[in-house]
């Protein structure tokens, strides 16, 4: 289809679409670009902990019935698993070179998904979105589903509160101050591996919450995070790594062009986000909003 | 894990076999590979064994294991009967991992090394054309029991390939004679774009010209897509009566799922021609009101006899489980070949095949028989209609069969088109 066969209608519904579809990326790319900007840890296990998310969100969901309980079951359970990982595994490899952490994390993820065959099999649960939101509701230009209308609703709720913690609070200050400078953080005597700690923490159950909110869109599978690590990367790559302002720019930009190449040209969907990205990169190398020299 | 202990037993008897082989082969080591001299090698004795290459590990994993639990059932049966006069069957089962590459592989050496009689096996329209290709070179016997339409086409096909499986040809023909005049003439379609997914539009179009169809949009997915919300708006905006998903495995369920939260059956019909069992029971209420085509469900059992005795069997060693569509293929598969061996009174291929070509089965569904052109098995189709989740009575009760296409070679390609 050429943009001009296109219908206006046809236009604001497929952007609405990519609006929900980024929103997915938001929430992993915000976690990713947390971590990295804050400890220098490219997190490739971030996929498996968003897979980890859906697996506890379907298991409370299996217990109890109740998808709500899942929204707070999913960041307690994921983070604490966050913290676990940050603490015994990844800690002892700070002070090291980038691809220590960066090797871990590639092995623990395959250690994620294997455990969860092992545990829930390699079939896929079955999952659908809570009876108030499923169907579709009328937007104006059309149906859509009232599911994703709710997802790009948490999304924004999320990184809201995450934006008031980090900008608005004593820790995130001190958040903020560590990823800044380590060396006069510590002068002050603040203890910045505690602060490490919580900033796994949240990047992993963030990562949690994009899985489990993605469930009842896709199948639960314990290969499920593989395909969207790489979409995040690039999210996180496009914004500029460490910058929350640029996960949430470019994570719904990826998901607009993404399903405007899907409308015109489908097989280069995928493609069209590695274009933007190297394109983004020859202007800005280092992303839309970040900041010059952290790779350094 | 009846097919474990058959390993050993034909590790052993491989063995001694191979000792006999190496010296009577001895100085004639180029000859050692001919067909002709397995035969003389063979002592009377020998098992007769049956490559059976399958995706034990990747996303189809758990399917391609019940097709190998099924045939095995299928084995099983034919020993228990007293085997080809005292010479039993054995299954040796090996990992194609989805990959044509490596299915080549495994296939050559089950052909070389562990001297098997026959192939049966793949679940993947190219990774049995691969197959396909060693054992048709070699000579020897292939039964493909995954759908594809290539594999009966002159390009691919040879007198020792055979079809057990239906093809998308037959599949989405006999889901359009049945959907077209029921639900409408707006056809639209969201296809993988493969040869799979080309294949059953294809066979779409054909029928749905003699319905008068009107196709409104055609939209190409990637293999493996998660999200298909991009792919839908342009297929709302045609207003369809008839969405057809020509897909497999979790792209299926996938977009099913994503077409039902955008809405689509409240105004049009969804449309699965291939449907699955499995991915049913993994997509739960995604999948109500959607129509499809199925080799088997297991619910046949209400009607036809060879379907009882086959889940009855299946359900012993498996928990009360039944058995799935594509489970069942690897059953008659091997049923279908082993039925030609005793037919033949010999495992020698020509003689199979000349007994295949003439026999007439019914293992599981109904009567079958191979064309003769082709070999590809002629067969039922079954139309089936997934239940409303509060109509479900029990956790493997999903579909309801709403009509039966009778196996008919005239809905087949004919031989001329096909270049045999």
């Amino acid at each position: 289809m050429y943009p001009w066969d296109i219908p206006a209608q046809l236009w604001a519904f497929q952007i609405f679409t990519g609006l929900a579809q980024g929103s997915v990326l938001v929430l992993l790319a915000v976690g990713l670009s947390l971590i990295f900007g804050m400890l220098t840890v490219v997190n490739f296990a971030h996929g498996a902990f968003y897979m980890v998310g859906a697996y506890v969100g379907v298991f409370v969901y299996m217990q109890t019935g109740s998808f709500w309980l899942g929204l707070i079951a999913v960041p307690v359970g994921v983070g604490t698993i966050g913290l676990a990982v940050e603490r015994f595994l990844i800690r002892p490899l700070y002070g090291r070179g980038i691809d220590y952490p960066l090797l871990l994390t590639f092995g623990l993820s395959f250690v994620f998904i294997d455990l969860a065959k092992m545990m829930f099999g390699k079939v896929g649960l079955p999952f659908d979105a809570p009876e108030i939101l499923q169907g579709a509701v009328n937007i104006g230009i059309g149906y859509f589903p009232a599911y994703r209308l709710f997802l790009i609703a948490a999304m924004a709720v999320l990184v809201g509160a995450l934006w008031l913690f980090l900008e608005k609070t004593s820790y995130g200050l001190v958040i903020r101050a560590g990823a800044r400078d380590t060396e006069i953080v510590k002068v002050l005597g603040i203890d910045i591996s505690r602060v490490w700690l919580m900033v796994f923490g949240i990047g992993t159950a963030t990562a949690g919450i994009a899985g489990y909110l993605s469930a009842p869109m896709e199948s639960v599978i314990p290969e499920m995070g593989i395909p969207v690590l790489v979409q995040a990367f690039v999210v996180t790559v496009v914004g500029g790594m460490g910058s929350l302002v640029g996960a949430v720019v470019a994570g719904l930009m990826v998901g607009v062009v993404m399903a405007i190449t899907s409308l015109m040209a489908p097989q280069l969907a995928d493609a069209s986000m590695f274009a933007l990205m190297a394109l983004v990169l020859l202007v800005r190398p280092q992303g839309l909003f970040g900041r010059k020299g952290l790779m350094e | 894990m009846s097919s474990k202990n058959g390993q050993t037993d034909m590790n052993k008897s491989g063995a001694s076999r191979r000792t006999v082989l190496k010296t009577a082969a001895a100085g004639a080591a180029a000859a050692a590979v001919s067909p002709f001299m397995f035969n003389i090698a063979r002592g009377a004795g020998d098992s007769i064994k049956i490559g059976f290459p399958v995706p034990l590990t990747g996303p189809y994993g758990s399917e391609a294991k019940e097709q190998a639990r099924c045939a095995q059932i299928a084995v099983d049966e034919f020993n228990a009967a007293g085997g080809l006069g005292g010479r039993m069957a054995e299954l040796l089962v090996r990992d194609d991992k989805l990959k044509p590459g490596e299915a080549a592989i495994r296939t050559q050496e089950l052909i070389e090394k562990d001297k098997v009689n026959f192939i049966c096996g793949s679940l993947s329209a190219s990774v049995q054309l691969a197959v396909n290709e060693v054992a048709k070179a070699r000579g020897v016997l292939y039964m493909s029991i995954s759908q594809s339409d290539k594999i009966n086409e002159s390009s691919d096909f040879a007198k020792t390939t055979f079809h057990e499986a239906m093809n998308p040809h037959m599949t989405a023909g006999a889901v359009g004679r049945y959907v077209f005049p029921k639900k409408g003439k707006r056809v639209a379609f969201l296809l993988a774009d493969y040869a799979f997914g080309h294949e059953l539009v294809r066979g779409f179009k054909r029928e749905g010209e003699k319905h008068g169809i009107e196709i409104v949009a055609e939209v190409k997915h990637p293999i493996a897509s998660k999200d298909f919300s991009a792919f839908l708006p342009q297929i709302m905006a045609a207003k369809p009566d008839v969405l057809c998903i020509c897909n497999f495995g979790y792209d299926q369920l996938n977009s099913i799922k994503q077409a039902t939260a955008f809405g689509f059956k409240n105004s049009m019909q969804l449309v699965a021609p291939v449907l699955l069992y499995n991915q049913r029971l993994a997509g739960g209420a995604a999948y109500d009101g959607v129509i499809g085509g199925s080799n088997y469900y297991w619910e046949l059992e209400n009607s036809i006899p060879s379907a009882k005795a086959f889940n009855d069997t299946y359900r012993k060693g498996n928990e009360g489980r039944p058995p799935s569509d594509y489970g069942a293929y690897g059953y008659a598969g091997v049923g279908a070949l082993l039925a030609g061996v005793k037919k033949a009174g010999s495992t020698d291929t020509d003689k199979v095949i000349a007994a295949l070509e003439s026999l007439k089965y019914n293992k599981y569904k109904g009567e079958q028989y191979f064309r003769t052109c082709d070999h590809q098995s002629v067969q039922p189709v079954f139309i089936i209609e997934s239940k409303a989740q509060a109509e479900v009575k029990n956790k493997y009760d999903v579909f309801n069969v709403v009509h039966v296409d009778k196996g008919d070679e005239g809905v087949l390609r004919t031989c001329g088109e096909l270049g045999l």
